[in-house]
């Protein structure tokens, strides 16, 4: 071989190599919240947009500071649900922040609202309650904190609508027997313990009963006059 | 001696001792008191010290053992519930002996068998840190045991059996790194606590150092560390092995389970050399190379009906981020293919993180990790050890199938 052959294979060599060893490199992930996120999908939906399991809540669209103090609040304890617990273990404020962050400001679709299963009385007692509340035993009426359209309000208060009946109920379920607590005044944990079982049942399909709304927007901070302390929304 | 000088007595002691307390705090200078938190990170004090939304080292956290629960104490400087009142001595004499300033054997469940490697020297530190706390008036809750294993007394056969008592030894013939690196792996690392096995007298036995095991309650198997077929690091470079502990994610693989809160609590903390030195260690502890690979063991119709529904399930719900031949993404999807992790003896980590997914702890080096889903609610048994047998078998792994009781089992385990 001649010495310009042999420097050509060398030249040949010395260009395919790098190209080879980029080759070989395997792919890195994509560098998005989405893909960091993947692992909520099996039971809140790649977009938050919720899933066919009735107990998993939608995520997408609701205040990022009730995210936040969700997610908080699984990583410390606070709201006990272990598989969600063990998930945040050993994650940063920062990052639970982002998580929120990414959540909130995703847009998917509704889902269509449950056909109603309950009669129309336990839907009106659910209607009258989200709306009047019962100032007999003191309740305030849902829409009072989480606005007349049921959007909720910023930073804290999250949207009713798009959850499943079963969510609802065993959400306030949880706040009547202490395994889902938030930052002392807990106003739900009030609300929760006055409301019967009824009234948990009719809340609750009533407002999974509700189409998707037209303004997916929570109200702005401090827009509506609450008739209750909550250490979750801060005035 | 009459009641009254006995008490005068016990109170000129107590004064005595705080006064030589307070001459020590006033001694200390900041480059030990850094020094000693430090170490305290190394030693992961604040991983068992602190309650979920506690103050910090007060205590009060529940460990459940298969004895009963134990309740850790207050080692804030608080002098009536915390050690406020303890001199370096006493602080010493439980690091090195596991025993109270009274004399009172401790439980083991305080790293002491561990802790004992632990120098004079550093001990000191962490003591001088310890004492810069701020202060918490937390009493100690006290363990609830089951009879028998409320008598301490008890704890003297276990230390009879388990303990030996001696500060760390160099070897000469190793390199400064390997010896620091052994120092805090075998010393306030504690390592051996989780991936040494407990027998049915909750000690570890020192002739199998370093070999993995089951951790009792948890249902996490700690994988040995010396047998490159579980987590032995012999093929991994010691980059690789720097970036696990201290990022939490590697090319090879990424920490889960209880190693995440070691990680996240304790490893994060530590500065390069030494983090480098415990690779090196940890490197040296994995015996001889790789063995062969043997040809897989499966083929009656069973496992092959197990296999078909695993590749599809695989196809279908993991190939996108673990990728078509189990490359992964590493080190954000970790790769399956070769990953040791996956093809131990024991199935139970590979069948768990299928079941109840898992993230990474997040750390200055990995702050936003990516993370696996459950699946727990989604396959069921049969489906779980499908996909579980498939990953442990295909592209040349070679862990043995798992049956759906395995995977079945293993739903009611805790999760924290």
């Amino acid at each position: 071989m001649t010495l310009r052959l042999v420097s050509l294979f060398a030249f040949l060599v010395w260009v395919a190599l790098p190209f080879g060893a980029a080759q070989s490199q395997t792919e890195r992930a994509p560098d998005t919240m989405a893909a960091r996120v993947l692992a909520c999908a099996s039971c809140h939906g790649a977009d938050g947009e919720g899933t066919s399991d009735v107990y998993f809540p939608r995520l997408a669209g609701k205040p990022a500071g009730y995210l936040y103090n969700q997610l908080i609040a699984f990583r410390d304890g606070r709201r006990k649900y272990p598989p969600m617990n063990y998930l945040l273990d050993f994650q940063t404020d920062d990052y639970l922040k982002k998580i929120a962050e990414h959540f909130a400001s995703l847009r998917p679709a509704f889902p269509p609202p449950s056909p109603p299963t309950d009669s129309k009385e336990i839907l009106a007692r659910g209607e009258s309650i989200v709306k009047n509340g019962d100032p007999q035993h003191g309740i305030p009426p849902c829409s009072a904190c989480h606005g007349p359209t049921l959007g909720g309000m910023e930073p804290g208060i999250p949207g009713l609508l798009g959850l499943r009946a079963a969510y609802i109920s065993g959400q306030l379920g949880g706040w009547r027997y202490g395994t889902r607590t938030a930052i002392a005044p807990d106003c739900m944990q009030i609300v929760a313990s006055l409301l019967t079982e009824d009234d948990v049942k009719a809340v609750a399909a009533y407002l999974s009963s509700r189409p998707a709304p037209a303004d997916p927007s929570f109200a702005p901070h401090g827009s509506l006059a609450m008739p209750l302390e909550c250490g979750s929304e801060p005035h | 001696m009459s009641r009254t000088s006995t008490g005068l007595l016990a109170g000129l002691a107590l004064a005595l001792s705080a006064v030589t307390a307070l001459a020590q705090q006033k001694a200390a200078d900041p480059a030990v008191i850094a020094k000693g938190e430090y170490l305290a990170r190394a030693g992961d004090c604040i991983a068992c010290h602190t309650a979920r939304e506690g103050k910090t080292f007060a205590g009060g956290l529940a460990m459940k053992t298969p004895f009963g629960t134990l309740y850790t104490s207050n080692i804030t400087p608080d002098p009536q519930t915390g050690i406020g009142m303890w001199t370096s001595d006493q602080f010493y004499q439980m690091m090195h002996n596991g025993r109270f300033p009274d004399g009172g054997l401790v439980y083991p469940a305080m790293p002491f068998a561990s802790y004992t490697k632990v120098t004079r020297e550093d001990s000191d530190a962490i003591y001088a840190y310890l004492r810069t706390v701020p202060p918490v008036k937390q009493l100690n809750q006290p363990h609830d045991l089951t009879f028998p294993f409320n008598n301490r007394s008890l704890i003297l056969g276990w230390r009879t059996l388990f303990f030996k008592e001696g500060e760390f030894r160099p070897d000469p013939s190793k390199s400064a790194e390997w010896n620091r690196g052994a120092y805090l792996v075998e010393g306030l690392g504690h390592c051996g606590m989780c991936h040494t096995a407990i027998n049915a007298l909750g000690g570890s036995s020192q002739s199998q150092a370093f070999e993995g095991g089951l951790i009792p309650m948890q249902n996490w198997y700690a994988p040995s560390l010396t047998s490159n077929k579980e987590a032995g690091l012999g093929d991994w470079t010691i980059e690789e092995i720097v970036d696990y502990l201290r990022k939490g994610v590697a090319a090879k693989g990424a920490v889960y389970g209880p190693m995440a809160e070691v990680v996240y609590n304790s490893l994060q903390y530590l500065n390069d050399e030494d983090v480098r030195a415990m690779a090196i260690y940890l490197k040296g502890l994995a015996q001889g190379t790789s063995p062969e690979k043997p040809a897989a063991s499966l083929p009656s119709a069973e496992s092959s009906l197990l296999l078909s529904l695993g590749k599809q399930l695989y196809d279908r719900e993991c190939a996108s981020c673990h990728g078509a031949s189990g490359q992964g993404m590493p080190p954000d999807y970790p790769p399956l293919a070769g990953n040791q992790s996956i093809q131990m003896v024991s199935a139970v980590n590979a069948i768990r993180m299928v079941l109840n997914g898992g993230y990474p702890p997040g750390t200055a080096g990995n702050p936003m990790p990516y993370g696996m889903p459950p699946f727990a609610h989604r396959l069921s048994d049969d489906e779980v050890a499908a996909v579980v047998t498939f990953i442990r078998t295909s592209w040349g792994n070679r862990g043995e199938p798992v049956s759906a009781r395995q995977a079945n089992e293993l739903r009611a385990a805790t999760l924290n």
